[in-house]
């Protein structure tokens, strides 16, 4: 089954002839088993795409590829340019959330800070204002708390100074394992606001899986949406319709739109569970 | 016991009498090291909810005094050995991920069982009575040698050089390892080398406060820093600095009134936290965990 959209995606800001993130004839398998196969896909750079689908369809497996922890077993991915990996530097990663309990008493600020140099060897020699840190800390809004101890902020505060520790080191890619996940309602619409402004001011290519699309909706420039062993790829309008969504299944799937233009998806099957696909990184 | 003099309102004697003695100035700068090492790496033992494994390492005590006797060798050398071993064991059982915390509540838990079974065989195929017992679980001051305070230093100062080389890394990977990871931080590799370090923090605290008070410099001191401020480099001067202060005060106060210094110190170390605790809950209360308004500076350090 190849994808009916791989190509023709139009990131509002194309980046003259690049793309950020590639896999051809991608399979990966996990445990022996095939987790996806054939699976092709391409996001531009600077453009915000969402991977979706069911539990257990290897979304989180494609993560793990882009980042280099899980080669492919047949086919080819590439991270701007490089072989997934190689790329580490100028990748932010933020993996699905486990939030920081309470007893956690150390600054938001420390948190975002341990992103710019947290790898590096020695004794820290400047202290942590100023400079590049500041910076994430105010694109992302967080400056009235970046204070206070992390464990005692809220779930979407903690959110956001996370998503500052993996911008502060100025990354040309941002994958995010769920970043919605455990937010409340408004919580879910700002952090996704938050991220499709950075697409666009900062120009940083975007890659993140999401549980519900809807949040998103009205700033994805690209979906990749999983199940079956199989993927497909494009526009969020043009794969979250019925008959897409109904081949890649192979089984009839409705996709109603609500009156404020919602997206449900009825009648997906749940696929065979990869029980290491969700819970392992 | 030493204590004919008793304590007086003035501090110059009183200083004067407790350096009158060098197996006191000793005892000042093998408990002034331990305390900053214990403070230091008890930070981070902290940090890393790894109590249970420094309490695991510093009951290798038992195996290590009981093999040392049976060998000849000075309790303190089995001592390092063991909680080394230990050390290892526990690191590599636990392996790569230590998100699986279960498992290595487990792995800690079968290794304290199987250190204390090897220290009962040792003592049984001595056939003899561990002596000073006392002194190996709850510390003493008495009789610490120059050349004890040599080796205390000594392994202070590579366990803390070696600490503030990796402390950023660790430090990322303690608090986030799914991501230090992915940047390339060898989290595997620091989990060992920090148990290891602790293993040596543990050996070195005991042989002031005995290896069942360990805690009382260990966990007790950063613990209290870690409520009084929230800033990395502070709350790790202000947990040396507390294990220093209570140190000092135990010392001087069971060289005063005769009573086993280990009781004195781990008094101290409890009222310490206590006294963090209330003043934490009491500051949360008056407003500090509510919403910050816009214009204020967030809440930060000691006011």
């Amino acid at each position: 089954m190849s994808s009916p959209a791989a190509q023709g995606l139009a990131p509002r800001r194309p980046a003259p002839g690049a793309s950020a993130i590639a896999v051809e004839h991608g399979e990966a398998r996990l445990g022996g088993g095939v987790v996806w196969s054939e699976v092709n896909l391409e996001v531009g750079q600077g453009s915000f795409a969402a991977i979706l689908g069911p539990n257990g369809s290897g979304k989180t497996t494609l993560l793990r590829v882009l980042l280099g922890e899980l080669a492919l077993a047949r086919g080819s991915a590439s991270v701007l340019g490089r072989r997934p990996g190689e790329a580490k530097g100028q990748i932010g990663y933020l993996p699905q959330r486990r939030h920081f309990d309470a007893g956690t008493r150390i600054r938001g600020i420390d948190i975002v800070r341990l992103g710019l140099d947290g790898a590096r060897w020695g004794l820290p020699l400047r202290p942590a204002q100023g400079g590049p840190v500041e910076e994430a800390i105010e694109m992302v809004g967080a400056g009235t708390y970046a204070k206070r101890p992390i464990g005692e902020l809220s779930g979407g505060e903690q959110q956001r100074l996370l998503i500052a520790q993996a911008l502060v080191s100025k990354p040309r890619v941002l994958i995010l394992d769920e970043p919605l996940d455990s937010l409340d309602l408004p919580n879910q619409r700002a952090v996704a606001a938050l991220l499709e402004r950075i697409c666009r001011e900062q120009g940083v290519t975007i890659l993140l899986v999401a549980h519900d699309v809807n949040p998103l909706l009205g700033y994805l420039d690209q979906v990749v949406y999983f199940g079956g062993g199989h993927a497909v790829v494009g526009p969020p309008r043009e794969i979250i319709t019925a008959p897409t969504l109904s081949r890649l299944y192979g089984v009839p799937v409705e996709v109603l739109e609500t009156s404020d233009g919602r997206l449900v998806v009825v009648g997906l099957p749940e696929a065979p569970a990869h029980h290491s696909d969700r819970h392992e990184h | 016991m030493l204590a004919g003099t008793g304590l007086s309102p003035d501090l110059v004697s009183d200083f004067k009498a407790l350096t009158a003695y060098p197996f006191m100035v000793n005892a000042f700068e093998a408990g002034t090291i331990v305390a900053v090492m214990a403070g230091v790496i008890g930070w981070f033992m902290v940090l890393r909810r790894q109590t249970f494994a420094g309490h695991t390492l510093s009951l290798m005590a038992f195996p290590g005094a009981s093999a040392a006797l049976l060998l000849g060798l000075s309790a303190a050398a089995g001592f390092f050995v063991f909680s080394t071993a230990a050390a290892l064991v526990i690191g590599a059982a636990v392996g790569r991920s230590r998100s699986n915390r279960g498992q290595e509540s487990a792995v800690t838990g079968s290794v304290q069982a199987f250190g204390l079974a090897c220290g009962f065989l040792f003592l049984s195929l001595y056939s003899g009575v561990l002596a000073n017992y006392e002194t190996l679980l709850f510390g003493s001051f008495l009789g610490i040698t120059t050349s004890q305070v040599r080796v205390l230093a000594l392994v202070a100062v590579v366990a803390l050089a070696a600490l503030a080389f990796a402390g950023r890394p660790l430090l990322f990977a303690s608090v986030d390892e799914g991501v230090a990871r992915a940047r390339g931080v060898p989290a595997t590799a620091l989990g060992l080398g920090f148990l290891v370090l602790l293993g040596l923090a543990v050996a070195e605290t005991a042989q002031i406060t005995g290896a069942l008070l360990v805690f009382a410099l260990l966990v007790a001191p950063p613990a209290s820093a870690q409520l009084i401020t929230p800033r990395i480099g502070l709350s790790i001067a202000l947990s040396a600095l507390i294990g220093v202060l209570i140190t000092w005060v135990g010392l001087a106060l069971a060289y005063f009134y005769g009573d086993p210094v280990g009781f004195y110190i781990t008094t101290l170390a409890f009222a310490c936290y206590v006294i963090a605790r209330v003043a934490r809950a009491l500051r949360d209360r008056a407003g500090g965990r509510g919403p910050v308004l816009l214009g204020t500076r967030a809440a930060e350090g000691p006011a």
